[in-house]
């Protein structure tokens, strides 16, 4: 319960502190919504990239969810810099705070936001013609693989935090797993598409995982089954991930 | 019971030996200074009572609980004001003290009264709804404290709490702290690197020096056991004799190191109040009128030099 609490707490530190920050949620609306538009119009005359979706922004529209999500995960760590920086973190530690509550916090901050931005960018889809073919049921495993996508690398972002402690390796690190795992992954084309290697790889990237299930949701409009198990494999992903930051939180406190 | 016991404490970042066997008792209710220069071992000492930092051996027992086995016991019981400050600065100052308090298992009314008594006690109450960002250095201090308050600690740890202040804020801090120890009847550990600070402030210290502690006791024991105080005679009239004068100090029991300096008689004594009647009456049986006399105690300067044969402010500024 104390564990609930004082994530709840933090959580709501986190949200209020964001949310004083005007050019943070401008940013946070505007570049999905580029990212869209942009990647959108970049590939719409490439036929073969939609997947059996009508248009190419509704084949694009969960890829760019995804795409967000992870990207909002993995950059998530910088907050946890900040802390450290200012001490926050110390004050916390000295105090009877519980370590996981503090990465659950900020895991679930992440997620959170990731949902937003994927709410923001399904009314986008929606107006430039896309159709959710799995109806309410769609939105919802839309979201969730948002979420999850968002927490898992969000949960390895903090971790990487607490081992660095240096925002120009933050940086170095995120982009290093990053930028390989967006193209490993189905969120620009179809896996038809790739070559065979790509095409095996990226069956073990969780970025992946998030992309399958949103677009059976958004395209397809079934393969419950396949999503539920790509959401399962997220959230053991998360997990994970979330020990792992836990886990760092030791080695922190041994160097310190 | 002893409120801090701290045995033996030892801990080695690669290449230093930051803690070097450091031992010491703080009573219940007792403000206790830990004075050293900067890189002592002073935080360290202070980090691990307040169960940041694991010692590599020894032991620490704070407000009766282990430091190493039971670390969540120590916590809920210490306030830890740590040397850089830990305010969020993105948060007001409410927010902070309301998470702060919330984080300890506090709720409610009772909550967000002790945050209103405390932002009156160290005087936030116009600034307690402003962001924190906008703070001074003086006024984040002292949401700093307040922080470290907010659960009613039985041990309040302030690590350098005056560092980067200004003079002024200094002083204003100094009171505060002399009223915390009243009002809150908490047992304080201060760390400083300010001599003054700890003889004002500090009822007993322990000199930190190299990892250890060089000596402990009340500033005053320390500097009376030193080399006792310096008593000046100045003479109204010498008239050729004050080296008759001085002679004559010399004989006095207790007084040594007598000199001379224009129509002063400079002699150290092991007390001053107890030194000056037999010296001005024996000045006095002898026709020598005295114009003024002054004492002036040896300062925790010289217990330092005296207990590490260097210079406070040398080592201080080499950051050693």
């Amino acid at each position: 319960m104390q564990l609930l609490r004082q994530t709840g707490w933090m959580i709501v530190r986190q949200l209020r502190n964001l949310m004083r920050e005007p050019i943070w949620i401008a940013l946070m609306i505007i570049q999905p919504l580029i990212w869209l538009l942009l990647y959108g119009q970049l590939f719409s005359r490439v036929g073969a990239l939609r997947g059996g979706a009508s248009s190419y922004i509704e084949f694009l529209t969960p890829g760019i969810v995804c795409m967000n999500a992870f990207f909002g995960g993995s950059w998530s760590g910088m907050a946890m810099i900040s802390d450290l920086n200012r001490h926050v973190i110390d004050r916390f530690l000295a105090a009877p705070a519980s370590r996981f509550a503090i990465v659950l916090s900020q895991v679930v901050r992440a997620g959170i936001t990731a949902v937003i931005q994927a709410l923001i960018l399904l009314l986008l889809g929606l107006a430039l013609g896309v159709r959710v073919h799995g109806g309410v049921a769609g939105w919802f495993v839309v979201f969730a693989a948002a979420a999850l996508l968002a927490m898992t690398f969000a949960g390895f972002s903090h971790g990487i935090a607490l081992l660095v402690r240096k925002e120009a390796s933050m940086i170095a690190a995120a982009n290093f797993v990053g930028l390989p795992l967006m193209f490993i992954s189905a969120i620009l084309i179809p896996p038809r598409q790739m070559p065979h290697w790509i095409e095996v790889l990226s069956r073990f990237n969780p970025v992946n995982w998030g992309v399958h299930a949103a677009r059976n949701a958004i395209v397809a409009g079934g393969h419950w089954g396949a999503s539920s198990m790509y959401l399962g494999l997220l959230v053991a992903a998360t997990a994970c991930t979330s020990l792992f930051a836990t886990w760092c939180f030791r080695a922190y406190q041994r160097s310190i | 019971m002893d409120a801090i016991v701290a045995e033996d404490l030892r801990k080695r970042y690669k290449t230093v030996q930051a803690l070097d066997g450091v031992s010491f008792e703080v009573r219940e209710g007792e403000v206790f200074g830990l004075l050293g220069p900067n890189g002592a071992g002073k935080s360290t000492t202070v980090r691990t009572l307040a169960t940041l930092t694991q010692p590599d051996s020894g032991r620490a027992l704070v407000a009766g609980e282990d430091v190493v086995r039971h670390p969540n016991r120590v916590r809920s019981l210490i306030g830890y004001v740590a040397q850089d400050s830990g305010v969020d600065w993105e948060a007001t100052g409410r927010e902070n003290l309301l998470l702060q308090g919330r984080i300890h298992g506090m709720a409610g009314a009772p909550l967000r009264k002790r945050v209103d008594e405390l932002f009156e006690l160290v005087g936030l109450r116009d600034a307690a709804d402003r962001v924190a960002r906008g703070y001074s250095g003086g006024m984040k201090r002292r949401l700093d404290i307040a922080l470290g308050l907010v659960h009613r600690p039985r041990v309040l740890f302030l690590d350098e709490p005056t560092t980067g202040l200004d003079p002024e804020a200094r002083a204003a801090m100094w009171v505060e702290v002399e009223r915390l120890a009243e009002q809150e009847s908490l047992t304080i550990l201060l760390t400083t690197h300010y001599l003054e600070e700890a003889d004002r402030l500090a009822e007993r210290v322990a000199i930190v020096s190299q990892g250890t502690v060089v000596v402990e006791g009340k500033p005053d024991e320390l500097k009376a056991n030193l080399r006792g105080e310096l008593v000046t005679v100045e003479l109204g009239d010498e008239d050729g004799r004050i080296e008759d004068a001085a002679a004559l100090v010399r004989t006095l029991d207790g007084a040594s190191e007598v000199t001379v300096d224009g129509r002063h008689v400079r002699a150290r004594v092991p007390n001053g109040a107890q030194a000056i009647p037999s010296i001005l009456s024996a000045l006095d049986g002898r026709g020598f009128p005295v114009a003024s006399v002054t004492t002036a105690r040896p300062s925790l300067d010289d217990v330092y030099l005296h207990y590490t044969g260097r210079d406070f402010a040398t080592e201080d500024a080499g950051g050693g």
